[in-house]
């Protein structure tokens, strides 16, 4: 087989998919942002009008704080569990990938539904927080509640990554820097820590990324008036059918999303499923 | 273990206490599905599978598990032909092409849900697609096929290619070196990527929550719906049956592991 026809049957292998990919996903996402800058009238008009409505700037900001949130708490929860993840023996370690891989493929409004039971007045959070003295705290159809739930169904993507980048360094080299006279701690500090950046900053970014993004459950725990950017862009197609409108903030989005990706670097296929699918593999 | 590599008691109850946020609300579904009550009131006064009987008997919620079924089974065949042929015809060209068509392709994964969804919904509108089996197909295919393209290329970048070339050299033709070879290399990759199509098709309900229409529904839809409308633990039954299914899932691989690993061992 000469290798302009081997080329040919590549070329002939990936079309169909591409094709697909093209006319039903792209062109959709490409036509929605050009709508933005084409109507109604050719130019910026969508996105001044973005810039100097009050309200759409508020759910900007207040959208970016949640993700900011949501991705620093879930940082500080999941690097203690994954660093013990890298420590413990195999039979632990499954264990342990198997408390994170559980809510990872269970179902979005199952897990959204959970946390509407939770969050109820009167409910076991509730109660919680009236053993401590806190009565009275609005949870269901608030921003609190909407950080805590998708800071809970967010949290196995931090995991998965920095699990990920763990597994793969030396632990000698702690063994090295202790031998050598430095406390645990420092050990920690110079020669750890700045090995797992690369997991901190795909995990951060992912979670980021998607909290952004994420529209079933702050549409269903939170609340109209403390809307997050996703319910916006519902509100202006389904009620209004303001598609140009939609499209100046989903370009938003999308610029965010892209700078955020080219700053991480390393490129997509290291983020998103290299976590999911070594995170499902590597339990060994 | 050294002393730089003991767990300290800290980092123990941190750790416990993640797990128990990771796993235990999921679990509150299990009691609320077996009220007795038509309430979310945790725990339940009483208890009954009234809610069970519920799910596999009304219309509503039948029609919407064969729905999510359907679509399901339709996505994974057409995201795993697609996408595994698109895998190999990336892996042999090879240079800019290759990396800008899996750019193109793994697209649906980076775009925020949201956008995505709001997108395909203004040009299927144009095009007829909403409110019918189609529209659902072509836009979990499209949302499912990066998981397929992923795994299966990186199953094939670990695929030693001296065994294709040792194949062709002892006689196979492409088609026998790809059905006997090449295809059991990457058989994990496209089983998993398969797996990946039919979950992220079965639990989609961003772009479904715009394509659907009362006439067809998926289990996500009528989850959602049924949530905003209602106070029906009917929602909490379907739950729990996704709960055990993932569950089994899961837990799957483990085992076959573990059994092949003891066939290996004994024999």
């Amino acid at each position: 087989m000469n290798s302009a026809r081997s080329r040919g049957w590549a070329v002939l292998l990936l079309l169909p998919a591409l094709v697909v990919v093209l006319v039903f996903f792209v062109y959709p996402v490409f036509a929605l942002s050009a709508r933005s800058f084409l109507e109604p009238t050719p130019g910026f008009g969508q996105y001044v009008d973005l810039v100097t409505n009050e309200t759409t700037v508020t759910i900007l900001v207040r959208t970016l704080v949640v993700a900011l949130l949501v991705t620093v708490v879930t940082l500080a929860l999941a690097y203690p569990y994954a660093y013990l993840m890298s420590l413990c023996g195999p039979g632990m370690r499954t264990f342990l990938l198997f408390l994170v891989l559980l809510p990872f493929w269970s179902s979005l409004m199952a897990r959204t539904f959970a946390w509407i039971v939770l969050l109820q007045p009167s409910g076991p959070v509730a109660g919680f927080l009236g053993l401590l003295g806190l009565d009275g705290v609005k949870l269901l159809g608030s921003q609190l509640g909407v950080t805590i739930a998708m800071t809970q169904v967010l949290l196995p993507f931090m995991v998965l990554p920095l699990f990920n980048t763990m597994s793969g360094i030396d632990r000698r080299l702690l063994s090295a820097a202790h031998s050598m006279g430095a406390s645990r701690f420092r050990a920690f500090r110079t020669v750890y820590l700045p090995l797992s950046v690369p997991g901190v900053a795909a995990g951060s970014v992912l979670v980021f990324i998607l909290s952004l993004g994420f529209w079933v459950t702050p549409r269903l725990i939170g609340s109209p008036q403390q809307s997050l950017v996703g319910q916006l862009i519902e509100t202006k197609v389904g009620k209004l059918l303001d598609f140009p409108g939609a499209g100046a903030i989903s370009v938003v989005l999308l610029v965010i999303t892209v700078v955020l990706l080219l700053a991480v670097g390393g490129g997509v296929r290291a983020l998103v499923p290299g976590a999911k699918t070594d995170g499902g593999r590597d339990d060994g | 273990m050294d002393e730089t590599t003991r767990p300290g008691w800290g980092l123990r109850i941190w750790a416990v206490l993640v797990a128990v946020l990771l796993v235990a609300p999921l679990l509150i579904v299990v009691p609320i599905s077996f009220a007795e009550k038509r309430s979310f009131k945790f725990p339940p006064d009483g208890l009954s599978v009234d809610w069970y009987v519920n799910l596999f008997t009304d219309q509503r919620w039948t029609s919407a598990i064969g729905t999510s079924i359907l679509v399901g089974v339709l996505v994974t065949l057409i995201c795993t032909v697609l996408g595994t042929a698109a895998a190999l015809g990336i892996h042999r060209l090879g240079g800019r092409v290759a990396a800008l068509a899996t750019g193109v392709l793994v697209a649906p994964m980076i775009v925020p849900g949201i956008v995505s969804a709001v997108a395909i919904y203004s040009v299927y509108l144009r095009w007829q697609l909403t409110g019918n089996l189609l529209g659902f197909l072509l836009a979990h295919t499209v949302l499912a096929i990066p998981f397929v393209i992923v795994t299966v290329t990186s199953s094939l970048s670990t695929t030693d290619p001296m065994l294709e070339r040792a194949a062709a050299s002892l006689g196979a033709g492409p088609w026998r070196t790809f059905v006997r070879v090449t295809l059991p290399a990457i058989a994990p990759g496209v089983g998993a990527g398969a797996l990946f199509a039919f979950v992220t098709s079965f639990d989609e309900v961003v772009a479904a929550s715009f394509l659907q229409s009362p006439a067809i529904r998926t289990l996500p839809i009528e989850m959602f719906v049924s949530v905003t409308n209602e106070v029906d633990p009917t929602i909490a039954a379907v739950s729990t049956v996704i709960l055990a299914l993932t569950t089994a899932i899961v837990l799957l691989p483990a085992f076959t592991r573990r059994r092949s690993s003891q066939k290996a061992s004994s024999s």
